[in-house]
């Protein structure tokens, strides 16, 4: 614990990671007052509140012991896949679909837990997996029903993105963890076989609408295709350097849908630019960049593959939200870290971070040789 | 797995797996930092300009109407500043709140808020449905703080037109509305479906469009995207439209109108120097300010349900037996076929046709051609036309425009007809007969004629010129080929009227009183369909039109005239009254005027007024279930159907073998009765072509 190079308790915070999302949550609440039309209590106060309050929870995970973590790993996830079917009972008895449950002091979505959660249950599966068996059929079924009933269970509430957001993390991990390439080749092949049943038979009519509308955005300009019409006006009105500050017409004038939560990057882009794109792609850059370092560094393999994974989820959110604004992928729900108003996604990536910080501190300790 | 898997091989095996993660995450980086770049770099210019079409709306402003003028150049149809609301169906929410809400702030009443509901399904898409106009400040206000919660209702400043007389100058002038979905489908511009953008719908408004329109003002301004204004940025003033200037005297055209009272009838007045027409009145009348923004259920109902047949333009398009009005022409026929106007003929009561005898309305004894007229003796002309022959008569009716059609703008005329046995052979395969001659010479049987034909004959035989009417000031129109009679032959025609006013004749009763201006007129009484009981009693629609021309003054003549009171019975009854004080208002407006007031006492008020009065009473009844208004088109239908209803009484009546001159009832003798077949009433429609 003392073995930092400068005794001081500040010095000693992971400013590597700190420092650049405090850089990002700061100009999110710059471009949240802007979309609040000029206000700062509206939006950027509890954002900047938040964050704060998320970084002491992410300082204090970060200060959870090795050991604890991977027993707790299974209980957690249990707990996690119980609030969900809570949540499906709860919707089936009031007679409606619901995606949270009310716990008086906060609507906590479980859905959103389990994205760190799953990554976490699959380290901890393949860290007790003997290194022999990684590629055999027990390296995969176990670990398939693991993620499945998960991703089962969100899809049912339905929410899409969420459950895309589970698998991704889950597959992901089970490729870290060594699972043989050319079953990924197969999955992929019968993903390409299921996913038109699937878009057919599978999915609702919105999400179904979503996905010809993403395809042909102009067939619909004043439906669906709205959403991303708007959204690439905003970006590209606002050109190499923007509209300037508090100039964004898409925005101030509510065409863009959502400019404080999904769409806060075109919010962001029509006022700032090209030049603030380019930051934020360079904020996350380094975040993310640090994350897979964290990884790659981390000393042993539950704690690689925790690290990679919580990496991931984190990605996936930002190259989701990010396609969609700009027009690369149908309009899902998600929201970008760090700078969307919303406590939930502020909450999953800081329970991320705060895994990583976790990581970079127990790597720390047992390989006091690495640079902190 | 055919080599080992080791902790080794699998710690080998996660290095490699993250960089391919992250570099595929780099990637993806690099594709958004790529794609953000085409975007915000490469098609800039074009999301720039969407995002600017987005942001700026540009709004028409519709441009204030041209204004019409009378002859002096006080205005018949103006514009006057107004506050108006109205509906962009398409951008409504809720569009029953709605409705309820703005009939709640506008205190609309019942029938109101459901022609609202009806004009509201009737209209297509952003087409403007107009709510409410002409509304004060305060009404104004209430409905603009309540526009957040009402998208789709626009509240506007602009002009609306108003017509100072309103119901006088229904027929002439016609009235705007708002564009119909054909009338864009044929014009395809902007403007057309422009909030509060009126065009002409009928009448002058209709025909000079075009030049009464003018250029619509923009006006620039910043709207969000639920349709918010939230800043002007530019204007651009709107350009007015022409003003058409018109031959007609407004305070006379009012006059005229509102001295009709509660009569069914048509004036036209003309000026004998120009041929300009002075007044065109067909009463009762429509009130055009009330028609620009849609019809009222209620209005409809009272329009439709008025047997005095509001719709229709009577001075152009009411055709009506000329009866005696026709006597002088036939005065100038029978001089140009030789006969001596001091001929005598003596009147027994009658005139015997073979085996028929034709009654005269009295025992006139001993009449030459000026005492004729004076007295409107049947007898003479029966006489004079079996000795000349009908088919002299004709072409002098048509030379001094009956039967004819006339180039002016506005309303389609109807030109009647002028038979002869060319067209009754065409029109129901039968021989012209003697007793045809005897009915046409004295303007019954198969005559028929507009009032505006019947000024333009008295107008050429005043001035001896062949005048031709004209709408348009500072236009008259060119003197047609110079007519075949001699100033002696007119100085006949002259005489004879001269008497009848201020001699003893039919309208002594209707000389002027002022000075020594005096009047020659003729008065006519024409049957309107086979009666065994006089035609001066009984059912309204059943009595006889009334009719009167005159002009004045007789030395010089300024101004000629034309009176038809549908079922007014003896042309001196109720016509020649109204034109001896129409023509008194020419001379003496401040004595006619207020002569005019008193009797309007008696009757209930100005007609905006008595309308009014109807209007509420109406209300007071139906509420809103009267049935509802159709489109422009179901207006167009029921001013048919007007036209359609008034050609078939009109047929009725000219097929009688009416062989009644002035005021005179005989019942011909059974064995006589060879009336022509009455034409059904698709045959009347189409009655009024030309007289050959």
């Amino acid at each position: 614990m003392a073995r930092g190079l400068i005794p001081d308790p500040i010095a000693r915070l992971p400013w590597r990671v700190l420092l650049p999302l405090t850089i990002l949550v700061g100009f999110g609440a710059t471009v949240l007052y802007s979309a609040a039309g000029g206000s700062f209590r509206t939006y950027s106060l509890s954002h900047l509140i938040r964050f704060g309050v998320f970084v002491v929870m992410a300082l204090v995970m970060s200060r959870f012991p090795r050991n604890w973590v991977q027993i707790a790993a299974y209980p957690i996830y249990g707990a996690i896949l119980l609030l969900l079917v809570g949540v499906e009972a709860i919707g089936a008895i009031g007679g409606g679909a619901q995606r949270w449950l009310d716990l008086g002091i906060i609507r906590l979505q479980p859905s959103e837990l389990m994205k760190p959660g799953i990554v976490l249950v699959l380290a901890a599966f393949y860290q007790g997996l003997p290194a022999g068996q990684i590629g055999n059929w027990r390296a995969l079924l176990p670990a398939a029903v693991l993620l499945g009933l998960p991703a089962g269970l969100v899809l049912l509430q339905p929410d899409l993105g969420t459950a895309m957001a589970i698998v991704f993390g889950g597959l992901v991990t089970m490729f870290l963890a060594g699972i043989p390439a050319k079953w990924f080749g197969g999955g992929a092949l019968a993903a390409a076989i299921a996913a038109p049943i699937a878009f057919f038979f599978g999915l609702r009519d919105y999400q179904r609408n979503r996905v010809y509308t993403f395809l042909d955005p102009e067939s619909d300009p004043l439906g669906t295709g709205y959403h991303i019409t708007q959204s690439k006006i905003a970006i590209g009105s606002g050109g190499i350097f923007g509209k300037g500050f508090g100039q964004g017409s898409q925005s101030h004038l509510d065409y863009l849908p959502e400019p404080h939560t999904d769409f806060v990057f075109a919010t962001m882009a029509e006022e700032w630019g090209l030049f603030g794109g380019l930051l934020v792609l360079l904020v996350f850059g380094i975040v993310l960049r640090w994350g897979l370092m964290v990884s790659r560094q981390a000393p042993d393999r539950f704690s690689q593959l925790l690290a990679g994974g919580m990496t991931v989820t984190i990605f996936f959110y930002v190259a989701i939200n990010l396609s969609m604004v700009m027009g690369l992928a149908p309009v899902v729900g998600i929201p970008l870290p760090f700078m969307s108003h919303g406590g939930t996604s502020m909450m999953t990536n800081m329970i991320c971070i705060g895994t990583l910080m976790m990581i970079e501190r127990w790597s720390q300790r047992e390989a006091p040789r690495r640079f902190g | 797995m055919r080599h080992r898997i080791t902790t080794t091989s699998l710690a080998q095996s996660f290095d490699r797996r993250t960089f391919v993660v992250g570099a595929a995450q780099g990637g993806l980086g690099l594709l958004l930092a790529a794609r953000m770049g085409y975007i915000a770099v490469a098609e800039n210019e074009k999301y720039e300009m969407e995002a600017e079409s987005n942001r700026v709306n540009l709004t028409l402003v519709p441009p204030r109407r041209g204004w019409i003028l009378d002859r002096n150049g006080q205005p018949i149809a103006s514009n006057r500043a107004d506050f108006r609301i109205d509906i962009i169906p398409k951008r409504l929410a809720d569009p029953d709140g709605t409705i309820r809400e703005l009939s709640a702030v506008l205190k609309f009443s019942s029938d109101q808020t459901q022609d609202l509901h009806d004009r509201l399904k009737a209209a297509a898409g952003f087409q403007p449905v107009p709510v409410a106009d002409g509304l004060d400040y305060e009404t104004f206000a209430a409905v603009s703080v309540r526009l957040p919660d009402l998208p789709g209702v626009i509240p506007q400043r602009g002009f609306s037109r108003f017509y100072p007389t309103g119901p006088s100058v229904g027929h002439l002038i016609g009235y705007v509305g708002a564009a119909t979905a054909k009338e864009y489908e044929n014009e395809k511009i902007p403007l057309l479906v422009t909030p509060g953008f009126k065009l002409g719908k009928d009448g002058l408004e209709k025909q000079f469009e075009q030049e009464l329109r003018g250029e619509p003002g923009a006006r620039r301004v910043e709207v969000t995207a639920s349709g918010r204004i939230v800043r002007d940025l530019d204007t651009r003033e709107d350009v007015q439209g022409h003003s058409v200037k018109l031959t007609i005297d407004a305070q006379l055209q009012d006059f005229a109108a509102r001295r009709i009272g509660l009569e069914s009838a048509a004036v036209v007045v003309m000026d004998c120097q120009t041929g300009g027409i002075l007044a065109l009145v067909s009463m009762p009348c429509f009130d055009p300010n009330s028609f620009a923004d849609g019809i009222g259920r209620i209005e409809w109902k009272m329009l439709n349900e008025d047997d005095h047949i509001p719709l229709l333009n009577k001075a152009l398009r009411g055709l009506y037996p000329p009866g005696s009005t026709m006597k002088p022409m036939a005065s100038l026929a029978l001089q140009i076929h030789g006969v001596s106007p001091d001929e005598h003929v003596f009147c027994p009561g009658g005139y015997q046709l073979g085996r028929r005898f034709f009654r005269c309305d009295a025992r006139h004894g001993s009449v030459d051609m000026r005492g004729a007229i004076e007295h409107s003796c049947n007898t003479y002309f029966w006489s004079m036309a079996h000795r000349v022959g009908y088919d002299a008569i004709a072409p002098v009716a048509k030379q001094l425009g009956l039967g004819q059609e006339f180039d002016l703008p506005g309303a389609a005329q109807r030109y009647g007809t002028i038979p002869d046995a060319a067209w009754k052979m065409r029109r129901y395969h039968q021989e012209w007969t003697a007793s045809d001659s005897l009915n046409a010479s004295i303007g019954q049987g198969y005559v028929s004629v507009s009032p505006l034909q019947l000024a333009v004959m008295t107008s050429r035989i005043a001035s001896g010129r062949n005048l031709l009417p004209s709408l348009i000031f500072g236009h008259p129109k060119p003197l047609g080929p110079a007519l075949a009679f001699t100033p002696e032959q007119l100085a006949v025609a002259h005489d004879g009227m001269f008497r009848v006013v201020n001699g003893s004749g039919t309208a002594a009763g209707s000389k002027l009183q002022i000075g020594d201006i005096q009047m020659a007129g003729k008065t006519g009484t024409a049957q309107v369909r086979r009666l065994t009981s006089r035609g001066s009693v009984g059912e309204w629609k059943a009595r006889d039109h009334s009719l009167f021309v005159c002009y004045a003054p007789t030395d010089e003549p300024r101004y000629a005239m034309s009176v038809v009171v549908e079922h007014g019975t003896f042309g001196a009854r109720a016509a020649a009254p109204i034109a001896r004080d129409i023509m008194t208002c020419l001379f003496d407006p401040t004595k006619a005027w207020a002569d005019l007031l008193m009797m309007e006492k008696t009757w209930g008020g100005t007609p905006t007024e008595r309308m009014q009065a109807k209007y509420d009473a109406f209300a007071a009844r139906y509420g809103s279930s009267a049935p509802k208004v159709g489109s422009d088109a179901a207006v167009e239908a029921a001013k048919t159907r007007a036209d359609a209803d008034h050609a078939a009484a009109e047929t009725n009546g000219s097929n009688t073998d009416a062989e009644r001159g002035e005021a005179n009832l005989s019942s011909p003798t059974p064995a006589q009765t060879t009336a022509p077949p009455v034409p059904t009433p698709a045959e009347a429609g189409t009655l009024a072509e030309p007289g050959n």
